[in-house]
């Protein structure tokens, strides 16, 4: 039991670093253009399929995921040059449809040019393997690589963000973007900025998860909508938040579908227990989000805004 | 209301019932030919799927949603990312009952009307405790709930869906002959837009109208705003319900993914591409999407591609739908 409970929770705090990966880059770019992107979820797919190809061409897997962060990222800087810019100035309405037609073209284009099957990435000898965490547990070795890399992005944007120029522009921007603009910040290049590394960050969470589920068409549009929960729990423009929205959404979504069938059984009846647990455990992110935004409209950490 | 320093805009206009002098004619003849159309070529026995009577039948469904939602995104300025979640709904309404020998059509519609006025009050009441974006999201939110909810029951069919043997019966009204459904699915859209159109000129509805222009100016005036949203909200709900008891009934076969996210975003864009706030815009905007997704679908299957370039253009460049196209393109040539 303690040990199952242990790899369910590292499932759970995997799922949560890549929520995170994925948020982050939502966060900041609510946060500071004010622009709801549902076609993150796409750049996420992209970088898995990026990944795969380059993957199959250099033999490398992590070569494959340096260069495709790179292309990841172009995408994304295209992207928002292309059209995305243009939309700032719009409501969100008009951002949700435009990004809901940049899925659709996304999801084609990758059928296009990839084919319907989904394409599985092969990893490394090294990575294949499984180490010993603690004494008597066994876990996937890149499954461990998952997480660390993450925490290490986490640590990297805490960084960026907390300690350098860009990132304090980053910050001002999401309190007070007009201001910054006033300032004599050229804020086209910051917006066309924090895109790329919005489209990095989530194309690294495509690619990481991909060796593992393989890369598949509509892999983003799942997710996405999870994500959109994990940056509402948190706070939209809250990078704090975002982390540990993120990592409670992914452990409590986990543990959710593998243990609340069976405290449900202490409460109702057994068979209908058996009924409702998968019911409860699926809708239970969104009855969490429902919950944080009745009780707590501006998320659990929202950032500080004069 | 005219000494105040903002102007109210256009939500503030009188939306007649058929729009300007020259649009009212294209209107007209639209929704003439949307009637007389399928009926022909179902009497003459074509053999185009673009005018035939099934094609018409979803359309008038799928129409009727639509204007459910103008009500509230359009008039009233909420922004449901949720609203396939009702049509999803009523079509269980019609199937679960159908499922256990319940036939009746007058159990179906007000269990359709009546679950989904239920569920419009219940997350009505939370959602619109927010705005903007965490509105679209929390309605969304609602609705994968809901989505998910009808994914898990396996008794009735959960991902497979659900096929309905027998349509709801309705005494003298024989639903099992199409032409007959389709008449009754007409005309409950005609139902709707003048509901709509009763609503949004009624005094309730310039309350709905200025929550959009301008919400604290009405709480201002002391309009209790929020109760007034709600009540919208819970009328499109219903609405949208009987839109999706029809849509189950024409079909024969329902599933939960009727009332994913995509769907919700599908209305949606009918409703902008027809035009915002405008009475015959949603229809407009139904019948565009549906012929796009008919027509493009039929020469490739990659039609999401040229969809979606679509999509992103009327965006970028169509403001005011094509029901403002309609009446501006008229009136200036």
């Amino acid at each position: 039991m303690s040990t199952l409970f242990f790899i369910q929770f590292m499932n759970g705090l995997q799922l949560g670093i890549l929520l995170f990966l994925l948020a982050a880059g939502l966060t900041l770019v609510f946060g500071i253009m004010d622009f709801v992107n549902l076609a993150h979820g796409s750049l996420y797919m992209v970088g898995a399929f990026f990944c795969a190809t380059l993957t199959f061409w250099t033999g490398s897997f992590p070569l494959a995921v340096l260069l495709a962060l790179i292309l990841t990222g172009l995408v994304g800087l295209i992207l928002e040059m292309g059209v995305i810019r243009h939309l700032y100035q719009r409501d969100h309405l008009d951002h949700v449809l435009a990004t809901f037609g940049f899925i659709l073209i996304a999801d084609t284009l990758v059928h296009i040019l990839w084919g319907p099957q989904g394409i599985a990435i092969p990893l490394p000898e090294y990575l294949r393997g499984q180490v010993e965490i603690l004494p008597g547990i066994i876990f996937p070795t890149y499954r461990l690589v998952i997480i660390c890399s993450g925490l290490l992005v986490a640590a990297g944007l805490y960084w960026l963000i907390g300690r350098t120029r860009l990132g304090m522009l980053i910050r001002a921007g999401a309190s007070n973007r007009t201001m910054v603009g006033a300032l004599g910040i050229d804020i086209k290049t910051l917006f066309t900025a924090v895109f790329a590394l919005g489209a990095v960050l989530a194309g690294l969470a495509g690619m990481l998860i991909a060796p593992i589920t393989e890369a598949s068409i509509g892999m983003g549009n799942d997710i996405i909508i999870t994500a959109f929960v994990v940056i509402i729990v948190g706070g939209i423009g809250s990078m704090k938040g975002a982390f540990i929205a993120a990592l409670l959404i992914g452990l409590i979504d986990t543990l959710g579908r593998s243990y609340l069938g069976d405290l449900l059984q202490y409460v109702i009846p057994l068979h209908a227990a058996e009924t409702a647990g998968p019911a409860v455990s699926s809708m239970l992110i969104y009855i969490i989000m429902a919950l944080v935004l009745a009780l707590r409209p501006q998320g659990l950490f929202p950032p500080k805004v004069r | 209301m005219t000494d105040v320093s903002t102007p109210l805009s256009e939500h503030m206009g009188r939306p007649s019932l058929f729009g300007s002098p020259s649009g009212r004619i294209i209107t007209l003849i639209f929704m003439v030919a949307l009637l007389v159309v399928p009926v022909i070529s179902h009497l003459m026995g074509v053999r185009l799927q673009l005018v035939s009577l099934d094609f018409g039948t979803r359309l008038v469904c799928l129409a009727i949603a639509a204007v459910s939602l103008n009500l509230i995104l359009g008039f009233g300025g909420m922004i449901s990312f949720g609203h396939a979640a009702y049509i999803g709904i009523g079509a269980f309404c019609v199937g679960i009952p159908a499922y256990y020998g319940l036939n009746s059509g007058w159990l179906h519609f007000p269990l359709a009307i009546g679950a989904c006025t239920l569920f419009a009050l219940v997350t009505g009441a939370i959602c619109l405790r927010t705005k903007g974006v965490y509105f679209i999201m929390i309605t969304m939110a609602f609705a994968q709930m809901a989505y998910y909810f009808f994914l898990s029951l396996d008794e009735y069919g959960g991902d497979d869906g659900l096929t309905i043997y027998n349509r709801s019966v309705l005494n003298i009204i024989d639903l099992e002959n199409k032409l007959v459904l389709f008449l009754l699915c007409y005309v409950l859209l005609l139902l709707s837009i003048y509901l709509v159109y009763r609503i949004v000129n009624s005094r309730f509805g310039m309350v709905i109208r200025g929550c959009h222009s301008n919400e604290a100016r009405m709480k201002a005036l002391g309009y209790n705003t929020y109760a007034y949203k709600l009540t919208a909200y819970v009328i499109a709900g219903a609405m949208c319900g009987l839109a999706g008891a029809l849509l189950a009934n024409f079909q024969s076969f329902i599933s939960p993914d009727m009332m994913s996210w995509p769907r919700s975003g599908e209305l949606m864009f009918m409703v902008i591409l027809g035009g915002t706030a405008s009475l015959f815009g949603p229809v407009f905007g139904a019948v565009v999407f549906l012929i796009l997704e008919e027509t493009l679908s039929a020469y490739t299957t990659y039609w999401h591609l040229p969809f979606g370039i679509l999509l992103v253009l009327s965006v970028l460049f169509i403001k005011g739908g094509l029901n403002g196209l309609i009446q501006r393109g008229w009136s200036r040539g």
